[in-house]
C-alpha cells in the first residue's frame, strides 16, 4: 500500500497543481513533494533489511496475458525511492526564484514525472517497468523543451529521439523474454521479475538480448559512445530540468542494468562485460579530458557527469560485491553532489548573467555561505575521504580493480582528473580578483540555503555513516549476485 | 445481422430526411441510427448465427469489429457539423452514404464466402469513391475521385480474378469449404499453381485496398484531396474492414498454405514500413504525413497475418480500434484548422497549443498514441502486434526493422507536437473555432485513448 501511494500520490498532485493558476503552484507542489518526503521516510523507518521486495502489491493488469501491475521495493529500489523523494522537494525549492511562465503546467510535469520515476524504481514486472519507462521520459521533454534555452527545440528533439530508439529495443528484448517466460495456471506466459530471473536461455541468445537491453540503458545513462544528446541537453534545459535529468533519470539506467539487465542474462553479460567495462572506461577518461577543456560551468558539469557514470556502470558490470554496493551508493552520491553542482551554477548565473568560467572570479570575497557549500558539493564530487564520493569511487575502483588490474588502474584516473577540472573550474570562478560581472554578488538567501543545506549535510552522512545506506542495500545486492552466480 | 439490415433501412430513411436539406436533423439522426446499430450489434455477443445459406456468418469476430467500426464512425461524424456548409444541397445522400459503406464494411468483417467479401468491398467501395468527390467546388477532390475510383475499380477487377482463380482450383467460394479442399489439394495447396496464383492475385487486391505497399501509390495523393472529414473514414472504417477482412480470409481459407505466401506478406509488410515511415519523415503537410503513417499502420497491422495465434486476432482488434481513435482526432482537428488557417501545414498548427489548448492536447495524445508512446492505446497496440509476432522466432529480424521505424515515426509524429507548443503563435492567428460539441467529441476520443493505453484488458480480453 506505501508503495502505491508513493507512486499515485505526485500523480493526483499533478492534477490538483494544474488547478491552481498564478504563484500558488509552486508552494502546492512544494508541500506535495514534501509529503511524498515523509511517505518514503515511513517506508524506510518500516523496513526490514533482507533481500526481500517489500510493500508489495501485485494486481492484474492484462490478466489474461499475465502481466501484473506488480510493485514492490526491495533494498535497492527504496535507496533509489529515498534518492528521488529527497531531491525532488529541493528541486521545487530551487526553482522559487524563477518566474517559469504557466508555473501551474511546470509542476505538475515535475510531479507528474516523479510518478514516472517512483514507477521506474518499483515496478517488479517488466512492462510496467517499460510503461514507467516512457512515462518519466515525456514529461521531461516537455519541461526541457518549453522552458529550456535558446536552442532547446533541436537539442530536446534529439534527446528524445534517442532515447525512444533505445527504449524500443528494451520493448523488444521483453517481449521476447516474456514469450520464454514458463507462465502460471491463469496465463501462459507471465512478465513478472521473477519469471524473468528464473529464464535459463542459452548463451547465444543471451548475447544479442543482452546488447537490446543493454543500449536502452546505455542511452539513458549515458555511456559512451551513446552519450552525444547529453552535453546539449543537459546545458539547453532549464535548471530544474537539468537536476532532474542528471540527478534521478540517468539512475533509471543504471537501475534498469541492476535489476533487468544483469540477473536476467548473466551469460551475456558475461560474454560482454570487458568491451562495457572498456567503453565505461573511456567514458571516464574522455568525459573527464573534455570537462578540463570546457569553458561553461553548466557543461563542465555535464561532461563530469559521463565521466560519473563511466566508473559507475564500469563497476556493475565487474558483477562483484565491492562494484555493486559501490555503484548503488555512487548513484546516490552523484545525484545529490551533481543538482548540488548544478543548483549553484544557476545561483551564480542568475546573478551574473553569465556561466563562462573566465568571466567570473573573485566571489569568495563576498559568499562565505556559497563557498563553504560549493567546496563541500565539489570535494564530494572529486571522491575526497569523509565526503559521499569517496566511499562510493572507493567500492568501485576496489571492485573494478577485483576485475581486471590495469582496468582498475586507469580507471583510477578519474580522482586525478576529476580533482583537476573541479579544482579548475572552482580557482576560476570562486578565486582570484572580481571580474564586472560578480562585482556585488550578493551571498546565498533563505531558500537557497534551504536547498543547498539538506544536500551537504547528506555529503557528510554518506561519507561519515555510509552503513545508513549500505546496509538496506547490501541483502538486496547479495541476492542479486546470488541470482547472477546461480 | 440485424444491423445490416438497419443500416441500409436508415441509410434510405436519411436519403429521404435529406430533401428538409437540414444538417440540424441529419447529423442527430444519423448519430442515433449509429448508436442504435451499436447496441444492437451487441446483442449478437456469443451467439453465432450463419445467414443465406452460410454466405454470412456473424460470430464475436464480427460483432468485435463491428462494434469498433460503427463506435469509429460515431466519433468521426460529428466532425462534418462544420465541414457542410459549402455543398448543403446533398447534405442527405452525403450521410446515406456513409451508412451505406458502414453495411459494406459489416459484410467485410462478417463474410463466411468470397462473393459476399467481394460485394461488401464493392459497397464500401463506391461510397468512398463519391464522398472523395464530394467537395465538388475542389479540383483536388475531383482528382482524387477519379483516382481512386479508376484505381480501386482496376485491383477490384484484380481480385475477382484470384478469387475465380480459388475457385477454379477448389471448385467453391465458402471460406471454410475452401480449407478443406486447399487440404485435399496437398501441402494446403501450395503446390497447385492456379490456387497459389489465385490467393497471391487477393493479396494483391486486398493490400491496395488498406494501403499497403508497394501498392499504395493512390494513398497521398487520394488522401490529401479528399475532405478531411472523408479521410478521416477513410483511413479508419475502411482500413479496418480490410485488415479485419484479410485476417479473416488469411486464418480461416489459406492458413495450410501459410509458408507459401508467408514471404510476399513479409516483402508486403516490410515495403509499407519502410514506404510509409521514411515517406512520411519528408512530408511538409500534415494530411499526407498522416496519409504516409497510414501506409505505415497498415504495415503494422499485416504484421499480425504473420502469426495466427492466441494474441494475433485481439492485437489486430486492438490496434485497429487504437489507430481509429487517434485518426479521427488528428483528422479532426485537421478538418477545423485547415479550414480555418487554410493550410494544412504543420506550420498551420503553430502555438495551437496556446490559443486552442483542447485541441492541442487532443492531438497530442493522438500522436502519442500513433507513435506508440506508453499511456496511451498505441503503445498497447503495438505491444500486442509485437507480441503476436514474437512467438515465431523466425520474424525476430522483422520485429527489429518494425522498432527501427516506430523510432522514425515518432520523429515526424512530434513535429506536429512540436509546432503547438514551441512555436510561437503568428500574429494574424485567432484561436480555432469549434463547437462544444465537437469538444466533447476530442474529449471522448482523449479518455478512450488514454484508457486503453491504461487498462487495455477492457478490449484485448474481449476477443
Amino acid at each position: 500500500m506505501i508503495t502505491a501511494l508513493l507512486l499515485f500520490w505526485p500523480a493526483l498532485a499533478a492534477l490538483l497543481v494544474l488547478l491552481i493558476k498564478g504563484e500558488g503552484a509552486k508552494k502546492v507542489a512544494f508541500i506535495a513533494t514534501l509529503v511524498e518526503f515523509a511517505i518514503a521516510l515511513f517506508a524506510i523507518v518500516n523496513f526490514v533489511p533482507d533481500a526481500t521486495t517489500q510493500f508489495a502489491l501485485d494486481m492484474p493488469w492484462v490478466e489474461r496475458a499475465g502481466i501484473g501491475f506488480s510493485i514492490g521495493m526491495d533494498g535497492i529500489s527504496l535507496l533509489m525511492v529515498l534518492l528521488t523523494t529527497f531531491l525532488v522537494p529541493l528541486i521545487v525549492l530551487s526553482s522559487f526564484k524563477h518566474d517559469y511562465k504557466n508555473p501551474h503546467v511546470f509542476y505538475a510535469l515535475v510531479l507528474f514525472m516523479q510518478t514516472g520515476l517512483i514507477g521506474v524504481f518499483v515496478a517488479m514486472d517488466a512492462f510496467l517497468f517499460y510503461f514507467f519507462w516512457e512515462v518519466a521520459l515525456i514529461p521531461i521533454y516537455f519541461i526541457a523543451a518549453i522552458w529550456g534555452g535558446a536552442r532547446r527545440i533541436p537539442v530536446t528533439f534529439k534527446f528524445f529521439i534517442y532515447t525512444i530508439f533505445g527504449s524500443l529495443f528494451m520493448l523488444a528484448a521483453f517481449v521476447y523474454l516474456y514469450f520464454q517466460t514458463a507462465g502460471t495456471e491463469l496465463a501462459a506466459h507471465s512478465s513478472n521479475v521473477n519469471a524473468f530471473y528464473q529464464l535459463t536461455l542459452d548463451s547465444a541468445t543471451q548475447s544479442w538480448i543482452f546488447w537490446f537491453l543493454f543500449l536502452a540503458f546505455a542511452i539513458k545513462m549515458p555511456v559512451f559512445p551513446f552519450h552525444t544528446w547529453q552535453p546539449d541537453t543537459y546545458t539547453e534545459s532549464p535548471t530544474q530540468a537539468t537536476m532532474l535529468l542528471a540527478g534521478i533519470m540517468l539512475k533509471m539506467g543504471i537501475y534498469g542494468v541492476l535489476r533487468w539487465l544483469l540477473p536476467v542474462v548473466p551469460l551475456g553479460v558475461s560474454q560482454w562485460a570487458d568491451l562495457v567495462l572498456v567503453l565505461s572506461i573511456i567514458g571516464i577518461v574522455y568525459g573527464s579530458i573534455i570537462a578540463i577543456r570546457q569553458r561553461d560551468m553548466k557543461r563542465l558539469i555535464a561532461y563530469s557527469s559521463i565521466a560519473h557514470v563511466g566508473l559507475i556502470a564500469a563497476g556493475i558490470f565487474t558483477l562483484n560485491e565491492q562494484g555493486l554496493q559501490g555503484g548503488v551508493i555512487q548513484m546516490l552520491s552523484h545525484g545529490i553532489n551533481v543538482v548540488g553542482l548544478f543548483f549553484i551554477v544557476d545561483i551564480i548565473f542568475r546573478r551574473t548573467n553569465t556561466r563562462e568560467i573566465s568571466n567570473l572570479g573573485g566571489i569568495t570575497q563576498t559568499t562565505p555561505a556559497l563557498s563553504i557549500m560549493f567546496l563541500t558539493l565539489l570535494m564530494g564530487s572529486v571522491a575526497l575521504p569523509l565526503t559521499n564520493g569517496f566511499i562510493g569511487e572507493f567500492l568501485l575502483l576496489s571492485g573494478v580493480f577485483q576485475y581486471n588490474h590495469y582496468f582498475g588502474a586507469v580507471a583510477g584516473l578519474t580522482i586525478i582528473l576529476g580533482a583537476v577540472y573541479m579544482l579548475r573550474m572552482f580557482q576560476g570562478v570562486m578565486f582570484g580578483t572580481k571580474s564586472e560581472a560578480t562585482e556585488g554578488f550578493a551571498d546565498l538567501t533563505f531558500h537557497e540555503k534551504a536547498v543547498l543545506i539538506p544536500l551537504v549535510i547528506m555529503v557528510f552522512w554518506i561519507g561519515l555513516f555510509p552503513n545508513t545506506f549500505l546496509s538496506i542495500s547490501e541483502p538486496a545486492v547479495g541476492h542479486l549476485l546470488s541470482i547472477i552466480n546461480r | 445481422m440485424i444491423s445490416i439490415i438497419l443500416l441500409s433501412g436508415f441509410g434510405i430513411i436519411n436519403l429521404f430526411v435529406g430533401f428538409l436539406k437540414s444538417k440540424r436533423i441529419l447529423l442527430p439522426l444519423s448519430l442515433l441510427f449509429l448508436a442504435i446499430v451499436f447496441g444492437i450489434n451487441l446483442l449478437d455477443w456469443n451467439d453465432t448465427k450463419s445467414y443465406f445459406d452460410n454466405m454470412i456468418t456473424i460470430d464475436n469476430y464480427a460483432v468485435a469489429f463491428t462494434g469498433i467500426m460503427v463506435l469509429s464512425t460515431l466519433l468521426m461524424l460529428p466532425f462534418t457539423q462544420h465541414y457542410i456548409t459549402r455543398n448543403d444541397e446533398n447534405i442527405g445522400e452525403l450521410y446515406a452514404l456513409i451508412l451505406f459503406s458502414l453495411v459494406g464494411a459489416i459484410m467485410m468483417v462478417s463474410y463466411n464466402n468470397m462473393l459476399m467479401l467481394f460485394i461488401g468491398i464493392e459497397i464500401l467501395s463506391i461510397a468512398m469513391y463519391v464522398l472523395a468527390g464530394s467537395d465538388k467546388s475542389s479540383m483536388r477532390s475531383a482528382e482524387a475521385a477519379l483516382k481512386y475510383f479508376l484505381m480501386g475499380s482496376f485491383f477490384t477487377g484484380v481480385m475477382l480474378f484470384g478469387i475465380v482463380m480459388v475457385y477454379g482450383a477448389t471448385g467453391t467460394f465458402n471460406i471454410s469449404e475452401i480449407a478443406g479442399s486447399a487440404e485435399a489439394l496437398g501441402t494446403g495447396g501450395a503446390n497447385n499453381v492456379m490456387f497459389m496464383l489465385g490467393v497471391l492475385i487477393i493479396i494483391i487486391g486486398i493490400s491496395f485496398k488498406i494501403s499497403a505497399a508497394p501498392f499504395h501509390f493512390w494513398t497521398p495523393d487520394v488522401y490529401e484531396g479528399t475532405p478531411t472529414v472523408w479521410t478521416a473514414y477513410m483511413s479508419t472504417v475502411v482500413k479496418t474492414a480490410g485488415v479485419a477482412a484479410f485476417y479473416k480470409l488469411m486464418d480461416a481459407a489459406f492458413a495450410a498454405s501459410y509458408p507459401a505466401w508467408m514471404p510476399t506478406l513479409v516483402a508486403i509488410v516490410v515495403l509499407s514500413l519502410l514506404v510509409g515511415n521514411i515517406g512520411a519523415v519528408v512530408q511538409q503537410s500534415m494530411k499526407r504525413m498522416l496519409a504516409y503513417s497510414s501506409i505505415s499502420h497498415a504495415g503494422y497491422l499485416l504484421m499480425t497475418l504473420l502469426a495466427f495465434n492466441e494474441f494475433s486476432t485481439s492485437a489486430v482488434l486492438f490496434y485497429s480500434f487504437a489507430y481509429s481513435t487517434a485518426s479521427i482526432a488528428a483528422f479532426g482537428v485537421l478538418h477545423l484548422v485547415a479550414k480555418q488557417r487554410g493550410s494544412e501545414k504543420y506550420e498551420a498548427f503553430n502555438g495551437l497549443g496556446k490559443t486552442n489548448p483542447l485541441l492541442a492536447f487532443a492531438v497530442t495524445v493522438a500522436m502519442l498514441s500513433l507513435g506508440g508512446i506508453p499511456l496511451t492505446a498505441g503503445f498497447f497496440g503495438k505491444f500486442f502486434v509485437f507480441s503476436a509476432l514474437v512467438e515465431n522466432p523466425d520474424m525476430m529480424w522483422l520485429i527489429v526493422v518494425a522498432v527501427i521505424l516506430a523510432a522514425v515515426g515518432i520523429y515526424y509524429y512530434f513535429r506536429v507536437v512540436i509546432a503547438m507548443y514551441l512555436h510561437p503563435v503568428a500574429e494574424d492567428h485567432t484561436p480555432i473555432k469549434s463547437t462544444s460539441f465537437i469538444n466533447v467529441m476530442l474529449i471522448i476520443i482523449t479518455a478512450l485513448t488514454i484508457l486503453l493505453g491504461i487498462a487495455p484488458a477492457l478490449l484485448s480480453g474481449v476477443l
